[in-house]
């Protein structure tokens, strides 16, 4: 026996240990249940063990972080300003833009949001977020997870939404007390509940093994085409209704899965070099104050623009508005009172305009008309 | 001057490592592997940590050194990623043995079976998460991407040269 052993001592050891942890894969394959009824993403023990092994390494990747950050920072705050004013124009260009067009949105938004409280339907605003940034990744492209540099002290909790100002890029899993795990929208066990904006078919977006994302639970729909934007439903209960998701990249059959359609997704945030991202941490029912003043204010920038175009029409069927008010294209308004267009008499007086003729006592009868 | 005397070649090529090299190597190759993709995303298909575990095993050529040293970077990796633990923990506690045993048979310190090692065990190291996913944990949506695994061995092999050279700086005889 004793030779048995030390004869097969390495091949023995290897066993036990490959043994042992077969059956704690087992143990954690059964994920408990959380008070809501949903899965916790681990087990109590598991995720301590993941914090000792997040601890070790979060320390270090938060001081590689802020130290190339601020190497980054000094790049970018005082070398690479040399189009700063030409960009600042151009965007200050765009802005004017983006504020005609919300706008143009601001009466459908209101008219939306009327026939949504007549049928009496629950929209779910963002009312607060918190910023974090990534400090690290898994290491594995098998594992699609990101670390962030906030956690539960923070306010955040799991299974909360993390998007950019471009659209969705995933959720929370562990959080931790200074740490927490961003699961991004291309794992293997990411899912999310998604509407094509214009035929509004629902699906479940699910990342796949080679990162890329996918909705495979539709069947062929001519309706479908590339192109269409794809957004969040609201129905999975972590991302909130309505949020940019990306757009349809391709439409294939999905060979494991006949007769579904493999419906492959361009997310909108790209997901391979996030920066800085905000974690959705509370939601409500009404609109939020700012997003209020912002529809206020946008309901009154229509406002203007329909005086606007008021004061255009009169313009073109009375040409001779514009010289009177002393613009052309005027904003038809002045302190919010609407400008009455004057004439601003002929150019060339004919017995048409008035004021133009002579008074009928000093004209002589058979005379030449005065010049 | 001290007299050595080696009585087989396992002594002769066996190698051994300060403590805080064995522990300070794999956790910066670890903490290595978690920066790095940050600001290059595709350097997420090497596996630095394979790479030192191969390098432990085929140094000491001691299985049972080789399978513990794999274990513990593998559920140290484990526990960054949303794997359950065990899943790299197998799959590199196996490589750690098999890298200890092929060491006896062929010269480590050579450039090509340095390379062919590398490149091997890295195709072992895909297989066997393969089959850990399907088998053990009944993941039926686990996929082996044979290009992608290629080129993944390609990139550790080639890797490996330089990550060998720098540490054969620290190994000492035992």
């Amino acid at each position: 026996m004793e030779s048995f052993l030390s004869r097969y001592k390495n091949s023995l050891v290897l066993i036990v240990i490959v043994l042992a942890q077969a059956i704690a894969l087992a143990v954690q394959v059964q994920r408990p249940k959380n008070a809501m009824g949903g899965v916790e993403p681990d087990g109590r023990h598991t995720t301590v063990l993941r914090y000792w092994a997040v601890s070790l390494v979060s320390p270090f990747e938060k001081v590689i972080h802020w130290s190339s950050f601020d190497v980054r920072h000094v790049w970018s705050g005082y070398v690479g300003l040399r189009h700063t004013h030409q960009e600042n124009q151009q965007l200050q260009l765009e802005l004017a833009r983006m504020r005609l067009e919300q706008a143009a949105f601001a009466e459908d938004a209101a008219q939306g949001r009327r026939l949504q409280a007549l049928l009496a339907f629950k929209q779910q605003y963002i009312n607060s977020t918190v910023a974090a940034q990534v400090i690290g990744t898994s290491g594995s492209d098998s594992s699609r997870i990101l670390y962030l540099d906030k956690g539960s002290a923070d306010g955040l909790k799991p299974d909360q939404a993390v998007i950019t100002p471009n659209g969705v890029v995933g959720k929370l899993r562990d959080v931790f007390p200074h740490t927490a795990q961003l699961l991004l929208l291309n794992d293997a066990t990411s899912g999310a509940g998604v509407i094509l904006s214009s035929t509004r078919i629902r699906g479940i977006l699910r990342g796949t093994a080679n990162g890329s994302v996918q909705i495979n639970n539709l069947t062929a729909d001519s309706r479908i085409k590339t192109g269409e934007k794809v957004i969040t439903s609201g129905g999975d209960m972590v991302f909130p209704r309505g949020l940019p998701v990306g757009v349809i990249q391709s439409i294939a059959p999905d060979p494991q899965h006949q007769p579904y359609m493999a419906i492959t997704i361009k997310p909108d945030a790209d997901l391979s070099r996030l920066e800085e991202v905000l974690v959705i941490t509370g939601t409500q029912a009404v609109m939020p104050v700012a997003a209020q003043q912002d529809a206020a204010a946008a309901d009154a920038t229509a406002a203007q623009q329909d005086a606007q175009r008021a004061a255009d029409i009169v313009a073109e069927r009375l040409p001779g508005a514009d010289a009177a008010t002393g613009s052309t294209g005027s904003t038809g308004s002045t302190g919010g009172e609407p400008v009455i267009p004057k004439s601003p008499g002929a150019l060339h007086p004919d017995k048409y305009s008035p004021g133009a003729p002579p008074p009928a006592d000093e004209m002589t009868p058979g005379a030449a008309a005065p010049k | 001057m001290a007299e050595h005397s080696y009585t087989s070649r396992r002594e002769l090529d066996q190698y051994g490592f300060n403590s805080a090299v064995a522990l300070l190597v794999p956790l910066g190759c670890i903490l290595l592997q978690a920066v790095l993709p940050k600001t290059f995303p595709r350097l997420a298909i090497f596996d630095l940590p394979l790479i030192v575990v191969i390098f432990f095993a085929v140094a000491r050529r001691n299985p049972i050194a080789g399978t513990i040293t794999g274990t513990l970077v593998g559920l140290f990796q484990d526990g960054l990623t949303n794997h359950p633990f065990g899943v790299n923990g197998i799959a590199k506690g196996i490589i750690g043995y098999a890298a200890a045993s092929v060491g006896y048979a062929v010269d480590v310190d050579n450039l090509i079976n340095r390379i062919v090692l590398n490149f091997g065990f890295s195709l072992l190291q895909s297989g066997l998460l393969y089959l850990i996913a399907r088998l053990l944990l009944g993941d039926m949506t686990a996929r082996l991407l044979p290009v992608h695994e290629l080129i993944r061995a390609v990139c550790n092999a080639a890797l490996s040269v330089p990550v060998f050279y720098v540490l054969d700086r620290f190994k000492s005889r035992d």
